[in-house]
């Protein structure tokens, strides 16, 4: 009973102590901190992807193996496996820019440019981000949960006991499998978009599907396309770097493989707008000074 | 009876020395884990690292397979000192290395075959017929012929871990490590992997380093055994050496007797909470 009396006074005394107060000090300190936490991530993925690069594009060339069964299983994956939601979606977003387009045109008696607002904001835009976003819910999401899994069960410290490393062995052929199925789901959603446009462009908006082809074909240029493709190599590797380093960087426990893919997924979401953004910002000051 | 403090002195590359650890320690940030372990595995011989649970026994091990840095002291084997020891020397030197973990960690993605079969894959030019040869052959080994084309979630604990042997000893290692062998099994799958030990020590010759908390195992495959205790080793010898030791802190442990129980401390509220009065 007594003792059961101390316990309690020990528990009032630790309730009663003074909390720590939050001071302006540490609101710089705080900012400071997050800052170099942000750029050491940055680094991190740095390493990363500078690693995985160069087990595929240089140390083949070293006598070093590139695993591409292992980069062809993983394309399988990210690649086929995204066709059929990936085609939905873009579809649908192809059907509801033609709509949203057409609402300011139409007041205007600008109809005949439904085609070319939803082939530009396609090729240009809405086909890669929407690939991308698919692809880190499909994809990013399971990068880090695969990898961070084998780590809680040992399976990559196993790896290294076997002198394979986990980068060559696990992120590489991502990499390699990413950054060339991204451009090819890209193209894919931008067709599927333009075929989503044209759905509204022939019933609502005095299109044949012909006029409406060739409306699209006649507003692209090149650059449109190989904008939105390069857009999407470096959107690949971004999901990639990000997807397998929270994997890699997983605590111990089941507990923190679910952590790892939620942030997986919302870190590469803002990464992939970041690098948007630089490119998007890039791809405008060299046209404007060409 | 070799205590910690005489522990042998050896020069770090001697004659029948597979691996020779001098004044190891190794920190987790700020906490030092590993406070300047010494001492020799020999050859051929079993050593048994025994401890308790947060001794530092399985840092002990891990910082010999490599996957810990030491942040003082000198680890050789096979002459090559682990704490300076370039990428490549490491790769080579892991090739000759076989290790069993814990939980077995094989490849969930993979069939048993091709986790046994990998590391010839990736690092001997055989053709496919003659690794599928050497994949029955291991398997046979350890007792899990017939079980190629299973995935390890089909497989029992016992079953697992002997698999993860099958894989260790895939490129005929030299030295061979295993974390805590038995435990998670029960009595009679415990004691199929300790003879698995002793079968392979027999046959093979290799040198093995286990970690355990199990006495029963550790006496029976023991040549020698360590015993590690909050990142020092208090006792090194043979087993009827360790057996016989007289030093509290072995007999308590080779006793089984329980630590002061902290839940009735009277002061151990007061401790917990001491940070937070500050």
């Amino acid at each position: 009973m007594a003792r059961k009396k101390r316990r309690s006074a020990a528990y009032s005394q630790c309730l009663l102590a003074p909390r720590p107060e939050i001071s302006l000090v540490s609101v710089p300190e705080t900012v400071g901190q997050a800052t170099i936490d942000g750029l050491a991530y940055l680094g991190d993925l740095t390493i990363l992807t500078g690693r995985s690069l160069h087990a595929v594009a240089i140390a083949p060339f070293r006598g070093q193996r590139l695993r591409i069964e292992r980069a062809i299983h993983q394309a399988m994956a990210v690649g086929v496996g995204a066709v059929p939601i990936l085609s939905l979606i873009s579809f649908f977003i192809g059907t509801i820019l033609a709509l949203q387009s057409a609402y300011e045109l139409r007041r205007f008696g600008a109809m005949e440019f439904v085609a070319s607002a939803v082939a530009i904001s396609m090729t240009r835009e809405l086909g890669p981000l929407m690939t991308a976003i698919v692809v880190i819910g499909r994809s990013g999401s399971a990068f880090a949960a695969e990898i961070g899994t084998m780590k809680v069960n040992e399976e990559l410290d196993a790896l290294q006991t076997m002198a394979l490393d986990p980068v060559h062995f696990l992120v590489a052929p991502k990499f390699l499998a990413m950054a060339l199925m991204l451009p090819c789901l890209t193209t894919w959603a931008d067709f599927m978009g333009v075929l989503g446009g044209s759905a509204f462009g022939v019933a609502g908006a005095g299109f044949t599907f012909g006029s409406y082809i060739h409306a699209t074909l006649s507003s692209l240029v090149l650059r449109d396309i190989i904008t939105g493709l390069i857009k999407s190599v470096m959107f690949g590797m971004v999901i990639t770097a990000v997807g397998c380093q929270e994997g890699l960087s997983t605590g111990l426990g089941a507990e923190q493989v679910g952590r790892s893919t939620t942030s997986a997924v919302v870190k590469s979401i803002f990464m992939v707008v970041l690098v948007d953004l630089v490119f998007t910002m890039l791809f405008y000051l060299t046209a404007s000074h060409s | 009876m070799t205590i910690a403090d005489q522990s042998e002195s050896e020069a770090p590359v001697n004659e029948g020395v597979a691996i020779c650890v001098r004044d190891l320690r190794v920190r987790y940030g700020e906490r030092e884990v590993l406070h300047g372990v010494t001492f020799n595995v020999k050859a051929g011989e079993t050593l048994v690292i025994l401890g308790g649970s947060g001794s530092g026994k399985s840092t002990l091990l891990r910082t010999l397979m490599g996957l810990e840095k030491p942040s003082g002291g000198e680890i050789w084997i096979r002459g090559k000192n682990l704490c300076c020891i370039s990428a490549h020397d490491m790769a080579e030197l892991r090739k000759k290395l076989g290790v069993s973990f814990q939980s077995g960690a094989l490849f969930g993605s993979m069939t048993v075959g091709e986790n046994v079969a990998l590391p010839l894959r990736e690092h001997t030019r055989l053709d496919d017929s003659t690794i599928e040869v050497m994949v029955r052959l291991k398997l046979e080994e350890v007792g899990l012929s017939g079980y190629e084309d299973y995935i390890p979630a089909q497989l029992s604990g016992g079953m697992k871990k002997r698999a993860a042997v099958a894989r260790a000893l895939a490129m005929d290692p030299e030295i061979l490590f295993f974390d805590e062998p038995s435990a998670g099994l029960d009595p009679i799958i415990a004691a199929g992997i300790d003879d698995l030990i002793l079968k392979l020590k027999k046959a093979f010759k290799m040198t093995i380093v286990v970690v355990t908390h199990e006495l029963a195992s550790a006496f029976l495959i023991a040549d020698r055994m360590i015993l590690v205790d909050k990142g020092n080793i208090i006792a090194l010898g043979t087993v009827d050496e360790l057996k016989s030791s007289q030093q509290p802190r072995v007999r308590q442990f080779l006793d089984r007797v329980p630590e002061p129980d902290v839940a009735e401390d009277e002061g151990f509220l007061d401790r917990l909470t001491e940070h937070l009065r500050l």
